[in-house]
């Protein structure tokens, strides 16, 4: 009975949640007041700037890309780095 | 859940700094005998760390119209132990401070302090508490989804701190960022805790025994009726 269970496709049904919230926000209406998808990061220094305007920042990072491009750009290099190397790593572990 | 460099009054920054340093220096001190004895080990704190680079990179969309990243460090918590995490998260922070302008180097110890340290422990805590209750997969969900949640509930505390609201002090701040950052951490969570959930069955099932060098999980489930 167990085994039947283990070996049938019942399993999978772990990424149906998965799916569905991931696929929800690609297709639905914003929330009302918001045009696009915001990243909560920066909607807190948002939140953070408009309540504690006196705040000025006493750091600034060192290097800043310029521009939304060549910052996702990065974040891409970032992810595909990873994915490289997470790759490379369990092929090597197969073997 | 990087708080932006310089957005954290220096002494606020230096004592997450200090709080920060030991984990990370006992979580090296604790790594470097099991790499000594099982080299094999090199490669799997190599794959949980590209793992944590890859999570943090993509900003997924949340259903609440907000996007956020998982962090990925309740997965590596289970396989290597929360002291291990804090030093697969320190290499990419500091790659996004110094690359990404996200995040920055006088924030790098909250930072640190809130992904590499309370996330990994509050997934271990997590594990721990529900594993004999609720067996080994509840405890896996629950593991990642704490392990997740914590870390921006963290960063919540670490902003209202440095900026309690003039009415209301630091707990309607706390509200304030919690609202932000961890209302869309949650159905994030619930997605990187069914996906833990998915591939760890197929790595216990398949993974060799170095892939659990803590023993925190268990190969064979213990019959919960016996």
């Amino acid at each position: 009975m167990r085994r039947m269970w283990k070996g049938s496709w019942s399993k999978h049904l772990l990424l149906l949640p998965v799916v569905v919230l991931a696929v929800i926000p690609f297709v639905m209406k914003m929330p009302s007041g918001q045009t696009e998808m915001q990243g909560t990061d920066s909607m807190a220094q948002e939140s953070l700037e408009k309540d504690a305007p006196q705040f000025k920042p006493w750091f600034s990072p060192l290097w800043v890309p310029p521009g939304s491009q060549m910052e996702s750009l990065l974040f891409s290099l970032q992810a595909s780095l990873g994915g490289l190397a997470l790759g490379y790593i369990l092929g090597r572990l197969r073997r | 859940m990087h708080i932006m460099e310089g957005y954290l009054p220096a002494s606020h920054a230096a004592a997450y700094a200090a709080a920060s340093a030991p984990f990370l220096a006992h979580g090296i001190y604790s790594m470097r005998r099991p790499m000594r004895e099982n080299p094999s080990l090199r490669l799997y704190y190599g794959a949980a760390a590209a793992f944590t680079f890859v999570l943090t990179a993509l900003k997924l969309p949340s259903v609440t119209g907000s996007s956020s990243h998982a962090t990925g460090t309740g997965p590596g918590t289970l396989l290597f132990g929360p002291t291990a995490m804090t030093v697969i998260a320190f290499p990419v922070l500091l790659f996004q401070a110094l690359l990404l302008a996200h995040g920055g180097i006088t924030t790098l110890g909250a930072n640190l302090f809130s992904m590499g340290i309370v996330g990994p422990y509050a997934a271990y805590l997590a594990f721990l508490a529900t594993r004999s209750l609720l067996g080994q997969d509840i405890g896996i969900l629950l593991a990642a989804f704490v392990g997740d949640l914590a870390t921006y509930l963290t960063t919540s505390m670490e902003l209202a701190l440095a900026f309690p609201d003039p009415a209301g002090g630091f707990p309607a701040s706390f509200v304030k960022f919690a609202s932000i950052f961890a209302i869309t951490q949650i159905p994030l969570g619930v997605i990187e805790a069914f996906l833990t959930l998915y591939l760890f069955r197929f790595l216990i099932r398949r993974g060799d025994e170095g892939l659990f060098p803590t023993g925190l999980l268990q190969k064979r489930e213990p019959n919960r009726n016996a």
